[in-house]
Order: C-alpha cells, then sequence, then structure tokens
C-alpha cells in the first residue's frame, strides 16, 4: 500500500510521518517515532496495553490507523509527567505498588487518566468497568484500583485546598 | 472505490477492520475512511426521528440525551460493544456491516425499526436493518455501496425499548445469546405492537413474530411471558460450540426476551 503523509500533534509536539496507508497507529508511536511506552500486548483490541487518547478520546492504537490521526491531537503515556515531576497517577501507581512487569502500566495510566478526567470521584465499581479494557497478568487489579481512589483523592483534596486559597 | 482494481474496503471505526488485517485475513489494496465524511460524524434530530451518521462512535450514542431517552435499548446494546477504548472507535453501522450473528446492537436496531440509509453509484435507498445481513460475515452492499447512516423512527408514544445478552464476562465478551424487544402500550397498559428480536442464536438476527403475537393484546401476565419465552425457543437454530451448548443458548433465548419484555415494559410506563 502506498505511503501516506501525516501532519498530526504527539504530547503537545508538531510531528510529521510517512507511514504506509495499513500501518497502525501504535507502529508509528513505537517504530517511527520512538515512543515506546504504548506496548503491544495482543494487537487486537483486548489488553489496552496500547491505550492513548486522540483529541481526548482513550482509544487503543493498535486498533487504529497511522493516517486516522491527521490533523489530530495524540496523547502518550510520555506526555503525562512534567518534566521529573511525576502525575499523582503514576505515583500512586509507584506508592500503592500497582505494577510489576510494567507491561501493562502505560495503558492503566491512561484508561485511568481518561476516567478521572471524566468523572473526578469515581467508586469503585465505575474505576473496575472504566479498567475492563486492560489486562494485567501479574499484579491483579486491587492494587491498580486502590491507586487510582488514591489519586482521585489525592486530585479533589488539591482542587479544595486550592479553592479555599482563592477564596 | 468502485474503481478499485484490487480488494477495496471501508473504515468506520476499524475494530473489526483492523483485527482482521492483523490476523492476515484481509490485505486491502485500498482504505476509504468514511470518518473524513463530515455528514457522517453526528447524530441529528429529524422531524421523523434520529439519523446517526456512520462514523458515530458508540460512545457518542450514549452521551446523547435525547436518543438515551428515545432508545434507551437501541443505545444499551451499542455501549455493551467492548471497552471504553472500543467505545470510542466502534459504529453500530460498522457493526451491522461486519455481519457477526452475535453483534450487540443489531437486535436492538431490528427491534427499533432501524432503516440503514444506504449510497451507491447507483444512488440512494433505504433498507430496513434487518434486510442488511444475508448471513455470517455476509451483506446485501452491493460492491461502492455503503451505509451513509442509521436511521432510528421517533418512538411511539408509551413505548419502551430494551436489550439484554448473555456473556459469562460482564465486560469485554461476546453475546453467547441476547434478545431485543421493543414495545407500545395502549389503554390500560394492554401491549398493543411489539418487535422481539434474538441474537446469535441463528445465521443472523432473528425477527419472531410469534414472540410479539405472545404479548400483544396482554398486559406482559406469567402467561403471556410463558408464550413468548417458547414463541422465541421455537425460533432458536443456533450452533453448538464451547462457549454455549444448543440446549442452553435456546432456553437462555426465551428468559432474556422475557426479562427484556418487562424491561421495556417499565420503559412504556406500565406497571
Ligand atoms: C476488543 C474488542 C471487543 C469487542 N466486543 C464486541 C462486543 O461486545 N459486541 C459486539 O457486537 N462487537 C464487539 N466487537 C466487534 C466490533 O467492535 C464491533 O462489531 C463494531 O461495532 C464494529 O464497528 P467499526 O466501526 O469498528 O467497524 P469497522 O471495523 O470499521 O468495519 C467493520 C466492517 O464493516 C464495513 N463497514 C464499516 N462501516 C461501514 C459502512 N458505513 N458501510 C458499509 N460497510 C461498512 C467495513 O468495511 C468492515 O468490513 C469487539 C471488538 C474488539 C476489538
Ligand atoms: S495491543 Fe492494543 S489492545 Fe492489546
Ligand atoms: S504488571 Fe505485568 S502485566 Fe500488569
Amino acid at each position: 500500500m502506498a505511503g501516506v503523509h501525516v501532519s498530526t500533534t504527539v504530547n503537545g509536539d508538531d510531528v510529521e510521518f510517512v507511514c504506509p496507508g495499513s500501518e497502525s497507529l501504535l507502529d508509528v508511536l513505537r517504530n517511527r517515532l520512538g515512543l515506546t511506552g504504548a506496548k503491544e500486548g495482543c494487537g487486537t483490541g483486548d489488553c489496552g496495553a496500547c491505550s492513548v487518547t486522540v483529541d481526548g478520546q482513550l482509544v487503543c492504537a493498535c486498533l487504529m490507523l497511522g493516517a486516522e490521526v491527521e490533523g489530530r491531537q495524540v496523547q502518550t503515556v510520555e506526555g503525562m509527567a512534567q518534566g521529573d515531576q511525576l502525575h499523582p497517577l503514576q505515583r500512586q501507581f509507584i506508592e500503592n505498588a500497582a505494577l510489576q512487569c510494567g507491561i501493562c502500566t502505560p495503558g492503566f495510566l491512561m484508561a485511568a487518566k481518561a476516567l478521572l478526567d471524566r468523572n473526578p470521584d469515581p467508586t469503585e465499581t465505575e474505576i473496575r468497568y472504566a479498567l475492563a479494557g486492560n489486562l494485567c497478568r501479574c499484579t491483579g487489579y486491587d492494587k491498580i484500583v486502590r491507586a487510582v481512589s488514591a489519586t482521585a483523592k489525592e486530585l479533589s483534596q488539591e482542587a479544595t485546598t486550592k479553592g479555599s486559597k482563592k477564596r | 472505490m468502485a474503481n478499485a482494481k484490487g480488494s477495496a474496503f471501508l473504515l468506520a471505526g476499524g475494530t473489526d477492520l483492523l483485527v482482521r488485517m492483523k490476523s492476515g485475513a484481509i490485505d486491502p489494496e485500498l482504505i476509504v475512511d468514511i470518518k473524513r465524511i463530515p455528514a457522517t460524524q453526528a447524530i441529528t434530530k429529524t422531524a421523523s426521528g434520529f439519523k446517526i451518521g456512520a462514523g458515530v462512535p458508540c460512545a457518542q450514542l450514549g452521551r446523547d440525551a435525547a436518543l438515551v431517552k428515545a432508545w434507551p435499548g437501541v443505545v444499551e446494546a451499542a455501549n455493551l460493544i467492548g471497552s471504553d477504548q472500543v467505545q470510542g472507535r466502534c459504529t453500530v453501522a460498522g457493526n451491522l456491516c461486519n455481519a457477526s450473528p452475535a453483534a450487540d446492537s443489531v437486535p436492538a436496531m431490528v427491534a427499533a425499526r432501524a432503516k440503514a440509509a444506504i449510497v451507491g453509484a447507483g444512488g440512494r435507498r433505504s433498507v430496513a436493518v434487518e434486510k442488511v445481513v444475508t448471513g455470517p460475515g455476509r451483506t446485501s452492499l452491493e460492491k461502492g455501496e455503503f451505509i451513509e447512516a442509521i436511521v432510528l423512527p421517533t418512538p411511539a408514544p408509551k413505548s419502551g425499548d430494551a436489550y439484554l445478552r448473555f456473556t459469562p464476562r460482564t465486560e469485554m465478551d461476546i453475546a453467547v445469546c441476547s434478545a431485543a424487544v421493543n414495545l407500545t402500550l395502549g389503554p390500560k397498559g394492554v401491549v398493543t405492537a411489539a418487535r422481539v428480536v434474538l441474537g446469535a442464536v441463528a445465521p443472523t438476527v432473528v425477527l419472531v413474530p410469534a414472540a410479539a403475537k405472545a404479548i400483544i393484546g396482554s398486559t406482559l401476565d406469567d402467561d403471556a411471558l410463558a408464550n413468548l419465552a417458547a414463541a422465541c425457543e421455537a425460533a432458536c437454530a443456533p450452533i453448538d460450540d464451547k462457549r454455549g451448548t444448543v440446549e442452553f443458548r435456546t432456553e437462555v433465548a426465551g428468559v432474556l426476551a422475557r426479562r427484556a419484555a418487562k424491561l421495556a415494559y417499565e420503559r412504556a410506563g406500565g406497571k
């Protein structure tokens, strides 16, 4: 299949690449752009290890073509930390020991971030449903769910203290 | 597309197409991304109902308050497809065209009397959703034709719809069997019209007029529900596989139809 020229934005940076029309976004990110955070667990939408967001919508990068992100805003796990400052979710994953081998972690982080962006105070059931598209073979899900809950609490406390300072 | 030399495929959400490309089942010469046609991107409320563009991801159906209110069963079926990640991409038109007997949104769309707005070199035509799929992986679309939108009618007053499926896991699983019911009530809670549709129990979804007949004229009493379940069981011709035996699928189809009918009845305002 002929090459497609694509201009897009990845983690806030303008990016251009050429890829075959049939190449997945996951292969583009990993092999052309050197962003290896998103992992290929299955390549068929089942495991969520390749989760990224496109225009704010959580997707499996293995189920999208690179050509489909023309003019879009792509966010990957590489864009989560601010320099040396880990995102609260990343910190809570470490503090709650919510990872072992770490293959699934970038996907869980992106899915959890998408959840908290849309629902800052999720119940445990809501967290479990939102993460149903992400599989972990080592850690088990309890610690992951706890890490997400703890982040939600941390962020809401932060928001209230910030709010009271303003007043 | 009609002039493509090799195999040409339409891309909607890609959640079936990319899996088939990955497995090597298909190797498209040309892929046409339907989402780049702006008209396919919106859910529009029209005088006669709702037009769901063929590029609209299922997650967007769940966010459309008017659609959820009008067709809760169609929306709950569409929102059962895959995970949040899959929801962000997959479309109901793609679910239909992929032509799996277990496609979740299809029984609910058939129950709702949805139509597929089809465009091709020969012009436009409108076809009932149940006429689109002809067998597993096969549709009645001609080469070069595609679905531009799925059109749902305005629901009749005092009507309700519901969709239920059986899966071993609560999420991320394919229906072993499923049932959709859409019904309308007259005075005193008597059912005046109904559509009962089963999924995953035959090569295509099956509309079961005998099941509808069993509840029309009733207030959904136990006898009517038993007749509905029996009619559903009689309409089943499922496969036998590790996910469910013939006996199991047949019995569960009746149970699901009964529960879906009760839910639709409540939603229609019946007690
Ligand atoms: C992890 C995972 C879980 C899933 N879970 C479920 C589930 O629970 N229930 C379920 O029913 N399905 C499930 N699916 C299957 C799939 O997500 C659905 O069938 C989905 O609705 C397909 O829509 P799409 O827009 O992604 O289709 P695509 O992959 O874009 O297209 C599917 C097929 O239809 C054709 N097509 C698409 N749109 C049109 C159109 N407008 N006109 C003509 N032809 C068209 C394409 O060429 C292709 O052959 C799952 C898939 C994955 C990967
Ligand atoms: S690699 Fe994309 S879901 Fe598994
Ligand atoms: S930590 Fe190994 S798969 Fe989740």
